[in-house]
């Protein structure tokens, strides 16, 4: 039942190492190899080489890296690469992790993205809180330049690019690409609408820009160091390499892992003495969330599902950041909406009407229920509300907004309400006929997809 | 007061040179007002618009969207508690109410003697480690409520003050870009190709 495969640690591997982070280790390691390894290559070679690896963006949208490099507009500069490390997403802890523990490897992986695509300058955009992946990074940083890895005329080479650590300051929506860039240039983080504004080719001061998840760029050094077809050959069909899990909730041991995608299970993560360990006190599951809190919930019918993409996409939800939350047979599901919701309400930049009415009258509606005072009509009334912010409540979303924050706010409801409408009705005193139609696979039951390709434009 | 100090200028004049436009410093200058003054004050939202050339309603938009800045002033010990999805189902809100309960509080505010601020906070990437809460952004993991009691009172008693700094003081370590080693910030108009594309795209490898 539960199959722990020995794929190589590709990201994680200094992770519990106490002196990791430091340039010496770094360098009696292997570091900074994989960047010596591409400056042999040209440029174009180096973003084959990751082409050939199907290097997945780790930071939601799952898009493929070295396919993104290449939507740089031909001959316009200068091009920048902007680091996403605003880690936010409830559920989710591992770009923290990488920044603390390994920032010479997110370093090298940002050298290596700058070569490729031909940025001049790189921005490496730490969220605000987080004080000890920025003291980490700050030194890392000054260790490297000091050594000739960052700077002018790298490695002796004529490859120059100042890479700049720059401070969030805390909103969950500057994790969104174009609101990062928004917040980069001073402003609030508001998203700006795709299109026109897709980064590659407007992004940073309306320049060419490429934005990347940490997890993403940790993993350019071990493609360089070992090949692109290294890199393929471990996963699935769909999902290639290694992905870093964070499982936290009702388990018996939270945690971070690493591992290979398409071979491990929500079972095995869940369940395997290596990974989860099983439901805390012996419980019973009764649901997870896949890939943070913007991702509809799977329940024990998904428990086989292999970690892959594709798959998890037909079943109406996404592997997004990595972040598995797992909840017992007593978790009350109307309390865990109404947390879930009050997140998006808060941190919903305003900027379009269906996010910044919707999810706040979602979390007002779920307040009034929990508090006892909700009325047989709510739950149509919530159903009706999710289906304004997220027409159909279809898999992939249709889009009313401008990001897909708004979205991500109906799903955890909609599928709690068909699925516990018992727990709800317990609130309301009585029993509620529904009226609403859903259409979102999640709802459904397994594997019968309402679509079949994945495109969550996260 | 309130206008960057001699020192603090040097450091935010460093900051802004980082930068192709000079705009792009304005949160990194709000966390550096911050660090002087404990929250982020008019005086120094007017001197910010002026060194990044911008205007000070501008500055102050940019200020009010994010919630680590403060505008009144805060506790010693900012306490951010988490009660985000994870770890409210492991104990989160009975922590903040708890917290509440014990410095006699609601979250949002601080205690007469201007030690402590509580917070109630979304998720802080610390999930497998619920509950867990930040003091001045220092991590404490897996917190029973006993185990708060006892952060409080060593706190109070003044300890652990080299673990955690005072609020403001995020990063204690800052980038230094040596003069002789930076790049330099590509001005966003009209850069030329960076001469390694040039090289490798004219090299003799070409065409093949
Ligand atoms: C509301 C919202 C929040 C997001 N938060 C993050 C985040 O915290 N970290 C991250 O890397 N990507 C986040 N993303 C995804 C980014 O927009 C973007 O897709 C990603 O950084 C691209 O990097 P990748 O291709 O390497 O994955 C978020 C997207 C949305 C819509
Ligand atoms: S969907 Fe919500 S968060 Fe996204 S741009 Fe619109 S208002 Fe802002
Ligand atoms: S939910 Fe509390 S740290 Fe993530």
């Amino acid at each position: 039942m539960v199959t722990v495969t020995n794929a190589p640690k590709i990201v994680t591997s200094r992770l519990d190492d106490p002196e990791g982070h430091t340039l010496e280790r770094y360098l009696a390691t292997g570091g900074y190899q994989g960047l010596r390894d591409a400056l042999a290559k040209k440029p174009n070679d180096v973003i084959e080489e990751v082409k050939s690896a199907s290097l997945l963006g780790r930071g939601g949208a799952g898009f493929p890296a070295g396919v993104k490099w290449g939507f740089c507009p031909p001959g316009v500069f200068p091009r920048y690469l902007v680091v996403n490390g605003d880690e936010s997403e409830p559920g989710t802890y591992k770009d923290r992790l990488l920044m603390e523990r390994d920032p010479h490897q997110l370093i090298e992986g940002v050298l290596i993205a700058c070569y490729a695509v031909g940025c001049s300058q790189a921005f490496l955009y730490v969220r605000g809180e987080m004080a000890l992946a920025q003291e980490r990074i700050a030194q890392a940083l000054n260790d490297a330049y000091a050594a000739g890895y960052v700077g002018k005329n790298i490695c002796g080479t004529d490859f120059s690019v100042d890479v700049v650590l720059h401070w969030g300051a805390g909103a969950y929506i500057v994790g969104e690409e174009t609101a990062l860039i928004e917040s980069l240039e001073g402003n609030r983080g508001m998203p700006r609408l795709k299109p026109p504004f897709f980064p590659a080719a407007k992004g940073l001061y309306l320049q060419p820009t490429i934005v990347n998840n940490v997890e993403t760029l940790s993993n350019l050094p071990w493609i360089m160091r070992n090949g692109g077809a290294g890199f393929a050959a471990l996963g699935a069909e769909n999902s290639k390499g290694t992905r870093i899990f964070a499982v936290s909730g009702h388990v018996n041991q939270p945690g971070v892992y690493e591992v290979e995608f398409g071979v491990t299970t929500f079972r095995d993560l869940l369940y395997a003495p290596e990974y989860g360990g099983g439901i805390r006190d012996g419980k019973q599951l009764k649901a997870f969330i896949p890939g943070g809190a913007s991702a509809p919930w799977l329940y024990p019918e998904h428990l086989d599902v292999p970690l892959e993409a594709a798959t998890v996409g037909k079943l109406g939800t996404m592997l997004g950041s990595g972040a598995v939350v797992v909840f017992d047979e007593d978790t009350d599901m109307v309390k865990a909406c109404l947390r879930l919701v009050r997140f998006f309400a808060r941190e919903s930049c305003g900027k379009c009407t269906p996010c910044r009415e919707g999810t706040s009258w979602l979390e007002k509606i779920l307040q009034r229920i929990l508090d006892g005072h909700g009325r047989p009509e709510d739950l149509n009334l919530l159903l009706d509300v999710c289906d304004n912010i997220s027409v159909g409540m279809a898999w992939p979303p249709t889009q009313t907004t401008i990001c897909p924050l708004g979205q991500s706010a109906t799903s955890p409801i909609a599928s709690a309400v068909m699925r516990f409408k018992d727990e709800f009705e317990a609130y309301l005193g009585g029993p509620v006929e529904l009226e609403v139609e859903i259409k979102g696979a999640a709802f459904v039951g397994p594997f019968e997809a309402a679509t079949t390709e994945v495109s969550t434009g996260v | 007061m309130a206008r960057f100090n001699e020192q603090n200028l040097a450091t935010a004049l460093e900051i802004v040179s980082r930068y192709p436009v000079a705009k792009s410093a304005t949160i990194p200058l709000l966390h550096l007002a911050q660090e002087q003054d404990g929250h982020v004050t008019d005086d120094a939202m007017e001197h910010i618009a002026e060194l990044v050339g911008t205007t000070p309603a501008q500055v102050l938009g940019t200020c009010s969207f994010y919630e680590m800045f403060k505008r009144e002033p805060v506790g010693t010990y900012l306490v951010n508690i988490c009660t985000n999805i994870s770890c409210q189902i492991m104990g989160g809100e009975e922590l903040l109410h708890h917290a509440e309960h014990s410095l006699g509080i609601k979250a949002g505010s601080t205690t007469s003697d201007g030690m402590f601020t509580i917070e109630d906070v979304e998720c802080i990437a610390a999930c497998t480690e619920a509950p867990c809460l930040q003091v001045n952004y220092r991590y404490f993991h897996k917190i029973t409520t006993t185990e708060f009691d006892d952060l409080i009172t060593d706190l109070r008693a003044g300890k652990r003050k080299d673990e955690i700094p005072p609020h403001g003081t995020l990063a204690r370590t800052r980038q230094h870009i040596p003069a002789d080693r930076g790049a330099g910030p590509a001005d966003p108009t009209g850069v030329p190709e960076p001469t390694w594309l040039a090289r490798n795209a004219t090299g003799e490898e070409q065409g093949s």
